[in-house]
């Protein structure tokens, strides 16, 4: 009897146990993705580590005014209306673009974006007076900003940019510019590193968590103000593994679901263990700069012998296949790219121009790094350009420094370093004006821009000038176009490849889709159960 | 023994001093500054010039020395310049994490090692010195990050026991194997170039022990072999102790490929990208903490050193 009963109230106390407990709580889905980088990129407004920093962070905390269509995999992305709902320039002051601000907009500390915020933002980059002046923030922003003359809120919910002489690509540029919360940054007494440690931004993932050098943690944005850009996952981990055999490793493992650039040997691994593989063309140029004035490169015909001595299929073998070969500054999916002059490999050609420049042999000294952003395998790529250089006619001396200090001889320009006739820095193009105009605009002309080596035609100075004072976009297209084979006609780099940009994935990660740019978007990523 | 250390001790001054200022120099020698890594590559050379300004790099090297000297004597080692956050936190989080690896590792290698050793020395000129010697050398020449790589292929890839990389990124929670899987396999790796040279000097230090004098009287006094071993080994130890506190200090700072490899944040990851991104005050504030560690770690073992042996006097 006493057994019953025990057994009774065992099973009753069983059942009140059942009936207390909460409803099983629903698996929190999470994203992991092992990122290049040595460190979590900034995460105060505009972050650092390159591009990956935006991909990753940038875009995910915070949104600019314009942003990037990172929806389609089948064209290049191109920017579409972001923080501005809509933007025109002003009818009466081709230097005076009118940027219209969505009014549904809310940071993560609850406080609305109104016009005054975007003013506010725009000193923080550019007025070192101003209280939440940030001389980060102000490097960052610089290379966007070059043209920047001033901001005014015209009211609530509209603010008017002028600009130094009339620019038609301003909205590209304003499209690297994070906008973060001065509510919170006044919270925290305007200090940059205790607001790194709580950002508050507008964008479609909140701050959850850091653990510096090691993990940053997002969360969804459920109140996001683009409702089909809701994070589809409940929380996203980033984790900073710059060895690129670590990253496959965790990968095969189980420990992340996402990796950036695996290396090129361990593709055909990932892809036995079932794991997906994306590549695409995006806008990036592993090339060389070339210097215009001091040694052999002043002459277009060395120029042009170089470009034909290059079998860039070689590259593409050497690499696994993740790269496609360059003939031209931009991929041929960019939509200026145009009928550029094709620069075939014919060695015999090569040797002929040589001959006719009277530059035979021809003596060339390459700046080259041992690693860095985007220089994808510099040193056994650098060996096959001085190779296949070397066969058809170029004598090639490859001077090898880190990347640090070659960023140097890039920023100081050919003058500082005449004995340099070529720098080997891999560029983002993602813009026209990236892309193109500053390598070869004699107002950017290095150390005042990313015109290393000198570069100098009134031709092609006016078309920029004329690219940058044409606001009708098919108009502006056909000039953009001129510049792009003007380019390849005046040989201005040695082109090799763009890099295919790599990413693996476990099975269980669906719903990506790999836009063409260096910018993606993860919101629309579901993870399978397991 | 109280002046002792505290002559110890003052004697570390003038090592931290020369030390931080051969890091300063060499920093400012090499091409590059921190600024370079700090910007995008698009940045031109003005906004270089701004920045540099900023940040207070453009004063002559000599005043930003000594300013940096007068920081670190208050107890402010200022902050990154890489990433905006004060150097100490940063120290004292990656040194933790190393301090815990290093430590581990040693005391694993000595484990191991010690046996093999007094096994070895005991047994000098047999197939079983051979084989401890043999496997002494084998840890001393395996690049430790190869056996991380393949450690990782074993037991992360292939069999999925493991994590392959990184740290719980909580603080450590010894109780916890969430935590303590991810230590299995970078202490393993550390530990083979310890279990080496420790094997290494035990034997040495045994075998030579063995053949004193006293310990034939020990035995011809009919000691039972064990109580002889035990004497031997207390005369062994002090040797194998320095040598173990060496390898903890190299460990300490020398540990930056195998961090590299398991995406450890300690303080040879630390290190290596404050050397990649030149970011000096990281660099000073990390390599003086290190020459610090060294200094003490030494003293220590020193100090254990006569305590086991009170023949070592010291002055």
């Amino acid at each position: 009897m006493t057994t019953r009963r025990l057994a009774s109230l065992c099973a009753g106390f069983a059942l009140l146990a059942t009936l207390a407990a909460p409803p099983a709580k629903a698996q929190e889905t999470v994203l992991r993705v092992a990122m290049t980088a040595g460190d979590i990129p900034l995460t105060a407004g505009i972050p650092d580590q390159g591009f990956e920093g935006w991909r990753f962070v940038g875009y995910n905390l915070y949104d600019a005014l314009v942003l990037w269509d990172l929806s389609r995999g089948d064209v290049a992305a191109d920017i579409k209306p972001g923080l501005a709902s809509s933007w025109a320039i002003d009818p009466n002051n081709n230097r005076r673009w009118i940027f219209n601000l969505r009014r549904d907009v809310k940071f993560h500390d609850g406080s609305p974006m109104t016009a005054a915020d975007i003013v506010w933002n725009f000193q923080r980059f550019t007025q070192e007076s101003a209280p939440q002046f940030n001389a980060r923030q102000f490097a960052f922003a610089r290379a966007y900003l070059g043209n920047y003359e001033g901001i005014e809120a015209v009211d609530d919910y509209t603010i008017a940019i002028t600009t130094k002489q009339p620019d038609s690509l301003l909205p590209y540029n304003m499209s690297f510019l994070m906008m973060v919360s001065p509510r919170r940054s006044a919270e925290v007494g305007n200090d940059a590193d205790a607001f790194a440690r709580n950002p508050s931004g507008t964008g479609p993932y909140r701050f959850s968590r850091m653990v510096p050098g090691e993990r940053l943690e997002l969360v969804r944005n459920p109140d996001y103000w683009d409702r089909t850009r809701i994070p589809r996952h409940d929380r996203l981990i980033l984790l900073p593994m710059p060895e690129a055999s670590t990253r496959t490793a965790a990968l095969l493992s189980g420990q992340v679901d996402w990796i950036e650039a695996p290396a090129p040997d361990a593709i055909p691994r990932l892809r036995s263990s079932r794991m997906q593989i994306v590549t695409a063309p995006y806008p990036h140029n592993w090339a060389y700069q070339l210097n215009f004035v001091d040694g052999p490169f002043a002459d277009v015909r060395v120029r042009r012998a170089a470009n034909h001595a290059l079998n860039r299929a070689d590259f593409r073998e050497m690499l696994g296949g993740v790269a496609l070969e360059s003939f031209a500054n931009l991929p041929p999916s960019a939509p200026y790219y145009g009928n550029p002059r094709r620069y075939e490999y014919d060695p015999a050609r090569a040797r002929a121009l040589l001959r006719e420049a009277n530059c035979l042999p021809c003596r060339v000294t390459f700046a080259i790094s041992t690693s860095g952003s985007g220089q994808m395998q510099p040193l056994p790529m650098n060996e096959l350009v001085k190779s296949q250089l070397e066969a058809a006619g170029f004598q090639v001396t490859l001077q090898t420094m880190d990347w640090n200090a070659l960023l140097q001889v890039g920023r100081e320009g050919r003058e500082r370093h005449q004995g340099v006739h070529g720098i080997n820095i891999s560029r983002s193009l993602q813009d026209p004006f990236n892309g193109m105009f500053r390598f070869v605009w004699s107002r950017q002309a290095a150390p005042a821009g990313s015109n290393w080596g000198h570069y100098r035609s009134a031709e092609m100075d006016a078309l920029i000038d004329q690219a940058l004072a044409t606001f009708d976009p098919a108009a502006r297209l056909a000039l953009l176009t001129q510049v792009h084979e003007k380019m390849s006609e005046d040989a201005v780099m040695l082109w090799v490849v763009h890099d295919l940009n790599p990413r693996a994935m476990s099975p269980r990660v669906r719903g990506f889709v790999q836009a063409q740019s260096w910018f993606q978007d993860l919101t629309p990523i579901t993870i399978a159960p397991r | 023994m109280f002046g002792y250390v505290i002559r110890r001790l003052l004697a570390a001054i003038p090592i931290a001093l020369g030390v931080s200022m051969v890091c300063f120099a060499l920093v400012y020698l090499a091409p590059g500054d921190p600024i370079q890594t700090l910007l995008p590559p698009d940045a031109d050379a003005e906004t270089v010039e701004r920045l540099k300004r900023l940040y207070g790099l453009d004063r002559p090297i000599v005043i930003q020395y000594a300013e940096w000297l007068y920081r670190v004597a208050t107890g402010d080692f200022g902050r990154s310049i890489a990433n905006g956050r004060p150097v100490i936190e940063e120290i004292q989080r990656s040194l933790g994490n190393t301090v815990l690896l290093a430590f581990l590792s040693v005391l694993v290698a000595f484990s191991i090692a010690f046996i093999l050793g007094t096994i070895a020395g005991r047994k000098s000129g047999t197939w079983i010195d051979r084989a401890v010697t043999g496997v002494a050398v084998l840890g001393v020449s395996i690049p430790n990050y190869w056996l991380a790589i393949v450690l990782v292929i074993i037991f992360s890839v292939e069999l999925m026991l493991l994590p392959s990389s990184g740290t719980a990124g909580d603080t450590f929670d010894p109780t916890s194997w969430e935590h303590i899987q991810y230590l299995i396999l970078p202490v393993i790796t550390l530990s083979m170039i310890p279990v080496g040279i420790i094997a290494r000097t035990t034997r040495s230090a045994v075998s030579e022990v063995m053949n004193q004098e006293f310990v034939v009287t020990l035995r011809a006094n009919g000691l039972p072999e064990w109580r002889v071993l035990k004497h031997a080994i207390k005369n062994a130890l002090p040797p194998v102790l320095a040598v173990m506190g060496l390898q903890f200090g190299t460990l300490m700072g020398g540990s930056i490929l195998v961090e590299t490899v398991f995406a450890w944040p300690g303080s040879g990851y630390l290190l290596s990208k404050a050397i990649l991104t030149r970011d000096v005050p990281v660099l000073q504030g990390t390599i003086l903490v290190l020459a610090m560690i060294f200094v003490v770690t030494n003293l220590a073992v020193d100090l254990f050193q006569s305590t086991l042996d009170p023949r070592i006097r010291r002055g």
